[in-house]
């Protein structure tokens, strides 16, 4: 055993930051291009959801024009909440969630990588397809417009909120329906802003304070959700 | 300080202690909440608007308190079980969260049997019944989590992480939901409330208060005793007591 | 003696209120294979997994290069190849792409030095078919190249024989023993008969531990 050891190699010549996340983002997307059925199911889902509403309710005019962002809304939120179950589960399943666990980055870092290829391949999907929807439910285009604005702040926030249940749950039996019962009181507040800044601008009012007000809160989504995320994922994977 | 910390963090001091404190809080708490129902309900003068049926709120508001407090008492519980993986306080957590799920769900109802007479119906969205209803599904999703994670270890740090998420999330809650009331409902509804109480009217609903945490306290030692002595069902203190119990 | 990587000091782990192991000490130094063995269910894994800093439900204390783990996780995780049961292969992607993203956070390597290694696990003419078209054997094998570029001192190799053939098998013993001789430590959990001179063996199993 004379054998010299090879080397403890300092913190320093690990990769940086950014590079591994960089990766790890690739890494999701690639995936996901790979499986291309897996990105439009939250699109379909959320079209059959709109759908619903004027065969369900009215096809008034008057009531989709009231009704149709909040019908928007929700829609995106349960797409959204749909597509949680797999953050996870595949690199759980396979194997690649430890070794992610392991890498020597921190781990939130890239959680958040992750959580960004996820609002990438759904939420940003979904707020492209918005202003068609809101023609099917008879939106003005000045409320599309603030729709599609409040989408595009809103989702991340979702994907970010909802990263933090889908850790919790995950290895879990029926996980996803015991994901959308922690998610979905923590989604209110998103909703409510996002459905009411669209309220204010389809009766004229100034709407900036409001769209600050949801950037505020995907300022703090970025800021403390990951946190909670890796630290629920480590909690998973030491029960497997 | 650390000590006493530790000595905190063990449940068998626990149980010692809280065998000792329950008939205090049983007792008391039972008198003050009486007390205080009774002088509400039979002795404390009408209300100039609403009549009588204001004194529901001899019920309402403790529990409404209560059920709020109790979160906040199962988020500082739950820093505890993250940072010194205390025991006790996983313990706590799961000991309370049907407490506080039952004691909001009561809330709830009688605020309910209080909106027929004032406002003409059981449920309006209000924004306090609001904040209080996702309050209600707050409780709700940690109970599930529990429940669906086998590993002790793991549920009580999984559901930690879960309820300091929740009480991040509260005051931001109770934010929108007030912020879409006075949106949606301009002040269609409001409480009649007067700027300030009687005397009359304010000491019982204190002592109905006061009694209501005791009691809590209370049932939250015996719920926390029970699950201590499942945990600990192998260990010698346990087996002694329990053959302490037979003679 | 050159000072051990890891060092486990009394080590306790319960799972689902049955006590796994207690006391149970050891050293992991550079230069020795060590292998963990036991019936199933006596631990191995877990042992494994506590080792790695995947699994935190023990008691004890866990020195890295005689600093308790947790305050130089970087450093450790750095230092340190788990690879589980689980061989961290997405199935959508091919050999190459796979093996490229388990080293991109640690040490980015050329594809060149990559396909060598994929070459060197018995994968030519794989590299590009997504790993869901190969076997069991071959997604390890894919994992297993890992072993081939790793600069890590510490490997924890969880059933690293799993699905493999028998020249596989045997490259994989000449592999760590040839890895202990250039002083890199291997610690293995295996139901295989692994036999390598100088081996130190940890045993689990019904109440008695003993590290000889």
């Amino acid at each position: 055993m004379t054998a010299k050891a090879p080397d403890i190699r300092p913190v320093t010549a690990s990769v940086g930051v950014a590079q591994a996340m960089k990766s790890v983002f690739l890494r999701d997307v690639r995936v996901a291009f790979r499986q291309r059925q897996d990105l439009l199911n939250p699109l379909l889902f959320c079209v059959m959801v709109v759908t619903l509403f004027p065969l369900g309710v009215s096809p008034e005019v008057s009531f989709l024009r009231e009704a149709g962002a909040g019908i928007l809304w929700v829609a995106a939120l349960l797409s959204v909440l749909l597509s949680l179950d797999h953050l996870f589960r595949h690199d759980f399943d396979d194997g690649t969630l430890e070794q992610l666990v392991l890498q020597p980055q921190p781990l939130f870092l890239l959680v958040l990588a992750k959580t960004v290829a996820h609002w990438i391949l759904t939420g940003l999907p979904l707020v492209v397809l918005t202003p068609v929807l809101g023609v099917m439910v008879q939106l003005p285009g000045n409320s599309i417009a603030v729709l599609c604005l409040t989408l595009l702040i809103g989702t991340p926030v979702l994907s970010l909120i909802g990263s933090i249940g889908a850790a919790l749950t995950l290895g879990l039996r029926s996980a996803g329906v015991l994901l959308s019962l922690l998610i979905i009181p923590l989604y209110i507040p998103v909703l409510i802003f996002g459905t009411g800044t669209v309220a204010a601008a389809s009766e004229g009012a100034p709407v900036g304070a409001y769209l600050a007000l949801m950037g505020a809160f995907l300022v703090l989504a970025v800021t403390l959700a990951p946190f909670a995320s890796a630290a629920a994922l480590k909690i998973s994977l030491s029960n497997s | 300080m650390w000590q006493f910390f530790h000595k905190l963090g063990s449940p068998k001091w626990f149980y010692g202690i809280s065998t000792r404190l329950m008939p205090w809080l049983l007792v008391i708490g039972t008198a003050l909440l009486m007390a205080g129902i009774v002088w509400g309900l039979a002795f404390a003068p009408k209300d100039y608007l609403q009549g009588d049926s204001y004194r529901i709120i001899f019920i309402h508001v403790p529990t409404a308190f209560l059920a709020q407090s109790a979160y906040i008492m199962m988020a500082v519980a739950a820093v505890v079980t993250l940072v010194w993986r205390m025991k006790l306080a996983d313990v706590f957590v799961k000991a309370v969260a049907p407490v506080g799920l039952v004691i909001t769900f009561l809330s709830l109802f009688t605020g309910a049997v209080w909106g027929k007479p004032t406002w003409g119906t059981w449920w309006i969205w209000d924004a306090r019944l609001t904040s209080m209803l996702i309050l209600l599904f707050l409780y709700g999703g940690v109970i599930a989590l529990d429940r669906a994670i086998n590993d002790e270890k793991s549920a009580a740090r999984a559901v930690a992480v879960l309820v300091l998420v929740g009480v991040v999330n509260i005051p931001i809650i109770k934010y929108s939901v007030e912020w879409w009331n006075t949106l949606h409902q301009p002040a269609t509804f409001k409480l009649t409330e007067k700027p300030s109480m009687p005397a009359e009217m304010w000491v019982p609903l204190l002592l109905a208060v006061l009694g209501m945490y005791l009691i809590f306290g209370w049932l939250a030692c015996i719920r926390m005793q029970t699950e201590i002595l499942a945990r600990e069902q192998k260990t010698r203190w346990v087996k002694d007591l329990v053959m302490a119990g037979r003679h | 003696m050159s000072e051990p990587l890891l060092q486990a000091i009394n080590l306790e782990c319960e799972r689902d209120e049955r006590t796994l192991f207690r006391n149970l000490s050891f050293s992991i130094l550079p230069g020795t294979v060590t292998r963990v063995e036991g019936p199933n269910g006596s631990g191995k894994t877990t042992l494994l997994r506590i080792l790695a800093g995947l699994n935190d439900a023990w008691t004890g204390e866990l020195l890295w290069c005689g600093e308790p783990r947790r305050l130089r996780r970087e450093s450790f995780l750095r230092n340190m190849l788990y690879l589980g049961h689980r061989p961290g292969i997405k199935p959508l992607l091919t050999p190459l792409e796979n093996l490229r993203a388990l080293t991109a956070g640690r040490y980015p390597m050329d594809d060149e030095v990559l396909l060598r290694a994929l070459s060197g696990t018995g994968l030519d003419g794989f590299e590009h078919v997504p790993s869901r078209n190969l076997s069991a054997g071959q997604q390890r094998r894919v994992a297993l190249a890992r072993l081939l570029i790793a600069d890590e001192p510490l490997w924890l190799l969880d059933e690293v024989f799993t699905a493999i053939d028998v020249q596989g098998v045997e490259a994989i013993e000449a592999l760590l023993q040839q890895r202990a001789e250039e002083g890199g430590a291997v610690v293995v959990t295996t139901h295989h008969d692994l036999d390598l001179p100088a081996m130190q063996r940890i045993s689990l199993g019904e109440g008695d531990w003993d590290d000889s």
